[in-house]
């Protein structure tokens, strides 16, 4: 948003009345789009006023929804941060045949819809699935119950870290890894005690991108999920059968506490990004 | 920064440092590609092998059949118009914000990323308590347009240019940002107008970004689905867009249909994915 002495067009006269009209169409729009929705959302759920909203949140099963949508988010947060930083690191680090591909294909998840997801899931980890027969007979279940929803969610968070991480690493260059290595470092070593610190904001980034993501995500947890009640049900997936049922105020508040925990999530990352910068 | 756009360039291989551990270098390798085949590939190539159990001929008889070529028209077309607005407005969204000042700059600025942060079913959800049928906004449009928002393409349109918003936007506004003025300059100094500038020399220079926003958004209106969920509905041939299609073909246990039209639609999203990497790296170096 930098001001450059450009800033006002060369041409003085007559523009002052289309600057402004160009302005408040742009203004116009991100109203209609954007601040008349929010604005509805918050007028919706405070309809019944304060007490009916916390009424509505302290229904057992949204609690229960709640408690699983953090379950599930805490596990992707933590699975990415392990093997998404290896991923990052073995594609900016090792050469081999398929890198590029495999690079290409990281970004893939943001493109698939969440229902195809969760569907390829089912494929795979369903009871009539490539993996089904094997899983019935350890008798795991994956589709339509925990597993699956992690999955689903590991799928649709897959991007972010590797993404994140990645530019910080190619930055931080091998250097002083080699000079770690000289020493008689592992890689290993290398990569915790003296990477690791270096890639620490990529690595707060990418997790909290991750977090927010994980705590929004629905297509793929509810095709995955099948929506049992109670047992399957994230928060979203909660919305979605509370609204079904009409009982707007209850689906209304659990939106509006998903919705400001995504947003105070990701504006602190901005925030902190902009601090650390 | 907008994460969903963010495609970055593949990343060049920097020489691994001195001859590191064999076997924690080919155990780290392993286990990176372990968890991205489990992940990503073994399902893809599950999906793809489900959907031509009966050959290309009878995917594209699943594909053809009149519930799944509408739905998939239907999401085709309401992307398509969504994309058109979407490259107007975050094109003057980005030109505004970036070469004007004006009150609540910062806000608008804030207002344009929201889209990323919230999830798309509360986006639905905000969209049917605003212009569902039974509030003022909604009954109004019905009774002076005839036109019904919910349940409706509109409301799918509207939901996508939310989604979306910021796609165009934060692709254009670094590019408008790094622009070299000479040019403005040298148009100006020949006596153009402000209106001339930016029709002849401006908007030339944004076409990359403007094609690579837009197929972005084009590409993520193909799959959504939380915000589309909420505000369509599901009426086959009138408001059920592919997603949903194929949600209630994997609840019918409909498996041929289901990945069939999931294939067309992984197939969409990744040529567009593709084009816009391409376009991303035929656009010259830029001097950072």
């Amino acid at each position: 948003m930098s001001q450059s002495q450009l800033a006002a067009p060369p041409d003085g006269a007559g523009t002052r009345w289309g600057r402004r009209l160009l302005i408040g169409v742009v203004w116009a729009y991100a109203a209609l789009l954007v601040v008349a929705p929010v604005a509805a959302l918050l007028a919706g759920a405070f309809r019944e006023g304060l007490g009916a909203i916390v009424a509505a949140l302290a229904q057992p099963e949204v609690l229960a929804s709640f408690t699983l949508t953090l379950r599930i988010a805490l596990v992707a947060v933590v699975v990415h941060g392990v093997f998404g930083s290896m991923v990052a690191w073995v594609l900016v680090r090792h050469r081999f045949r398929g890198r590029a591909w495999l690079n290409a294909l990281i970004d893939l998840p943001f493109a698939v819809s969440a229902v195809v997801v969760g569907y390829m899931l089912l494929l795979v980890f369903g009871r009539t699935g490539l993996l089904g027969p094997l899983l019935a007979s350890w008798n795991i279940q994956v589709a339509f119950a925990v597993p699956g929803l992690v999955l689903a969610t590991l799928f649709v968070t897959l991007p972010f870290m590797i993404r994140e991480l990645m530019p910080v690493i190619e930055a931080f260059g091998p250097e002083q890894g080699q000079a770690a290595a000289t020493l008689g470092a592992s890689e290993w070593q290398t990569f915790w005690w003296v990477t690791f610190p270096a890639l620490r904001w990529g690595f707060v980034y990418g997790l909290g991108l991750t977090l927010a993501r994980a705590l929004g995500e629905f297509g793929a947890v509810l095709v995955v999920g099948g929506g049992i009640q109670g047992r399957t049900d994230t928060a979203t997936i909660f919305i979605f059968h509370a609204l079904e049922e009409r009982q707007y105020v209850g689906a209304y508040s659990v939106a509006l506490v998903l919705g400001l925990v995504s947003l105070v999530l990701v504006t602190s990352i901005d925030v902190v990004r902009r601090r650390v910068k | 920064m907008s994460v969903a756009t963010a495609l970055p360039p593949a990343p060049r291989p920097a020489r691994a440092g001195a001859p590191a551990a064999h076997w924690g270098r080919w155990g780290l390798r392993g286990t990176a590609l372990a968890y991205l085949a489990v992940l990503l590939l073994i399902p893809l190539a599950v999906i793809f092998r489900d959907g031509l159990r009966e050959g290309l001929g009878g995917l594209w008889d699943a594909v053809r059949a009149p519930a799944a070529w509408s739905a998939l028209t239907l999401t085709l077309w309401t992307a398509a118009v969504m994309a058109v607005i979407n490259a107007v407005m975050g094109t003057l969204t980005a030109y505004v914000q970036e070469r004007f000042t004006f009150p609540g700059q910062s806000v608008l600025n804030a207002l344009i990323d929201l889209p990323l942060a919230i999830p798309t079913l509360v986006t639905g959800v905000m969209l049917v308590v605003l212009y569902g049928p039974q509030t003022a906004i909604g009954s109004w449009v019905q009774e002076v347009f005839g036109l019904r928002i919910i349940f409706a393409p509109p409301g799918i349109i509207l939901a996508l240019l939310f989604v979306t918003y910021p796609f165009v936007v934060r692709a254009v506004q670094p590019v408008l940002a790094g622009l070299d003025h000479d040019e403005e300059e040298a148009a100006a100094t020949l006596g153009a107008g402000a209106r001339l500038i930016f029709w002849r020399v401006t908007l030339p220079a944004l076409a990359v970004p403007i094609a690579t926003g837009t197929l972005l958004s084009f590409a993520r209106a193909i799959g959504e689905f939380g915000a589309i969920a909420i505000v369509a509905g599901n009426i086959p041939f009138k408001s059920q867009t592919a997603a949903v299609y194929v949600l209630g073909a994997v609840e019918s246990e409909n498996r041929l249909a289901a990945s069939a039209v999931s294939i067309v639609m992984l197939a969409i999203a990744f040529t567009l994915v593709r084009v816009v990497d391409w376009l991303q790296h035929r656009r010259p170096e830029r001097a950072e």
